[in-house]
This record gives structure tokens, sequence and C-alpha cells, in this order.
């Protein structure tokens, strides 16, 4: 049991990595900002999803294991929000300009 | 294994702050500072620190990152003006003088280290906290704790003298403008009472936990901030009579704490035996919400609309 359950978290948090390592060079090598906001917003949602997943049997205890998948789904819900306001602003629409910066 | 980590997190430390000081302009430069907070952060976690990681993540890289990026932000970008050769000698010289002292005493103490640590561990249940580093800032040094909220409120009265004199006592930033959609807005509306939750949480656990009330505020201060960046709450006049009140709660309840243990407990900041507890959960709560008033206004920045 303990030893499917290494397995299954190794394999986890190590897709997790590739996610991540995706992301990253995604970041760096795609040609605009929409782009490379995809990339990055896989190794967000993806990428600590499977690492949290992986982590969870480690947790020791249910409340530690809820506060990981709290922690995800916070980053998820700001990388969404900021991911529409970068979005946003690259396509020119500018819906959180804040005054000061005129195009 | 543990050591290629933190072999990594420390080439990595240097290489992000040598890459922050190479930066081409502010922006960059800014967001290699926050980089660089967040790998401190996890440098201090390795070394079982969790306060100062805690910290470090919250003001360090966190607060000062933003407040660092409003300010790039409001002056006018500028070239570089690089400094004479002779001059960056000088200075790199006496920088890594500083490095070299400061490696030195951490790596040559005395023996025995200077240390508060059994000292506070035989003393800490009278204080009634469960966490040393709560009771070492709270009962030992409460005059550096003090003085440090002091400072945040000095650098506030800084950042509102930038503004002119005709908004003086006005509303820091632009005005909101209301109706406009967006995720911003929905977000706040979510995030925003789980984090004051949080933040409230992370002082209260701090009496026996990592945490604490700079950790707290600088967690509901983000919340307020974000609050105003969606739209939802207008930034209050600076002149106003309650946030006055509100900043200056903190210190005036921790110096009248302070000097009432003079006749009480017979020294400056000292506290009665029997009342710590309560009288350092009452200053925490004060400096708590003090705090967290500062920063988000330190971050709205100087008054530009009368009032």
């Amino acid at each position: 049991m303990s030893v499917l359950l290494g397995l299954y978290s190794t394999v986890s948090i190590v897709a997790g990595i590739v996610f991540f390592v995706a992301g990253t060079v995604g970041l760096l090598r795609f040609p605009d900002s929409l782009t490379r906001l995809h990339a990055l917003t896989k190794a967000d949602n993806l990428g600590l999803g499977l690492i949290v997943l992986g982590l969870l049997p480690y947790s020791g205890s249910l409340g530690a294991a809820l506060k990981l998948v709290v922690i995800w789904a916070l980053v998820q819900f700001a990388g969404a929000t900021v991911a529409q306001m970068i979005g946003a602003l690259a396509a020119g629409e500018h819906p959180q300009s804040t005054g000061r910066r005129r195009r | 294994m543990g050591l290629i980590l933190d072999g990594g997190i420390a080439l990595l430390t240097i290489g992000i702050a040598a890459w922050t000081i190479r930066a081409a302009d502010d922006f960059a430069a800014v967001v290699g500072f926050v980089a660089y907070g967040l790998i401190l952060t996890l440098a201090w976690t390795r070394l079982g620190a969790y306060d100062v990681a805690l910290t470090e993540a919250a003001i360090g890289g966190g607060a000062t990152g933003v407040i660092l990026m409003r300010a790039g932000a409001r002056v006018k970008p500028a070239p570089a003006a690089r400094a004479s050769k002779r001059a960056r000698i000088l200075v790199g010289a006496l920088s890594a003088a500083v490095a070299a002292g400061l490696a030195a005493i951490v790596l040559l103490p005395p023996e025995p280290a200077p240390s508060l640590a059994l000292e506070v561990r035989e003393h800490l249940a009278s204080t009634g906290l469960g966490n040393p580093i709560g009771g070492v800032l709270m009962a030992y040094r409460a005059a550096d704790t003090f003085l440090e909220t002091v400072v945040v409120l000095l650098a506030l009265f800084g950042v509102w003298s930038l503004g002119r004199d005709a908004h003086w006592g006005g509303r820091p930033g632009p005005a909101p403008r209301a109706g406009e959609g967006g995720a911003l807005p929905l977000f706040a509306r979510v995030l925003v009472p789980a984090g004051i939750v949080i933040g409230i949480y992370i002082v209260w656990v701090g009496a026996d936990a990592p945490g604490g009330k700079f950790q707290g505020a600088t967690i509901l201060a983000a919340m307020a901030i974000l609050a105003g960046m969606a739209g939802l709450v207008e930034a209050p006049a600076t002149s106003g009579r309650r946030l006055r009140w509100l900043l200056s709660a903190g210190p005036i309840v921790f110096v009248g704490i302070g000097l009432a243990g003079i006749p009480l407990a017979g020294a400056f900041l000292a506290y009665p035996p029997g009342f710590e507890k309560p009288l350092i959960l009452v200053i925490e709560v004060a400096l708590t919400v003090s705090l967290a008033a500062m920063l988000a206004l330190i971050v709205a920045g100087p008054p530009e609309r009368a009032k």
C-alpha cells in the first residue's frame, strides 16, 4: 500500500514539475503576451494541482490536506483573475486602467 | 539531497541579487527584488525560522515590492545615472567590507554566542505566550517593537508629504471608476472576507505558533488594497479624524501601557505580574489595526485629490 502511495506521489509530483518546466520554457520562448500567459497559467493550474495531489498522502492530517487544497484553489482563483487582467491589457481593452497610465 | 536543495537556494539568492542590481529598469529591478524576497523566504524556511520566513514573504517581498513598484511608477523614467568608475569601486569595496564584517559576526561568534534563547525559554511561561519569538518581541524587545511601528507611521507621513499642498488631507490615488466589469471586483468580493479571516488568524496564532501582528497586518492591508483596486471601497481622506485615531491607536496604547508599567511594574514597558497575557493581547490587537491601516495607506500613496 505504502509502495503504491509512494509511486502515486512520485508520478504526480514529477508530472507537476514537468508542467512547471514547460510553463517556464513557454514563458521564456513564446512570442507575445497572450501565448506567454497561456504557458504560465498551465504551470499554475496543472503543475501546482498535481504537486498538491502528490503531497496529499503525506500531509499527515485531514486539516493539513484541506489547507493544501485550499492553497491550490486560492492560487487558481488569483491566477485566473490576473490572467484575465493581463489578457485584457494585452488585447488593448484596459478594463482596469488606473487612470494614471494613458495609451 | 538537503545539501543540493540548500546549495541551490543559496546560489539562486546570490544570482537573483546580482540580477536585480544589474536590471535595466525600475520595474525589472522590483520584480527581481520580489523574487529575491521569495527565495529568502525559502531559505528561512530551510533554517527553521518560520516567523522570519513569514515576515520576509509578507513584508520583505510582498509589501515592500508593491511600495517600490508604486514608487517606480510615480517617478518619471530617467536614464540611469552611471557613477564614475572610482565611485563604483569605492561603493563595492565598502559593501564588501560590510558583508565581510557581518559574515565574521555570524561565522565567528564569541563563545558562548550571545543569545536570549535560554532565558526566554525559562521565563516564557510568565508572559503567557507559547511562541518564544512573540515572547522576545513583546517582553524582551518591547521597545524595539514599539519603535518599529512608529517608524512605519513616520514612513506614512513621509509618503503623505510627497503630495501637493492643495491636496493635503485629501484622498490618495485617482478616483475609482464605478461600473467597470472585469474579473477583479469578483475576485475581491470572494477573497477579501477570506483574507480578513486569515489575517486575524495569523495575528491570533502568533501567541503560540509562527505568526504575529506584522504578518497579519500585512495580509489585512493587502485585503484593503485589493478592495480599493477593485473599486469596492474608496481610499479615505487622509485628514479624517477617525482614520488618524486608527493610525495612532496602536502606538498610543503601546506607549500608554508602557508608561503605566513604570509605577505598576517598575520599568518602562514592563508588564505588572499576572496581567502579561491580556496586556500583550490588547497591544497586539491595537498595533495590528494601526499597522494594517499604515501599510495600506503607504501603498495607496500621497493624497492626489482634494477632500
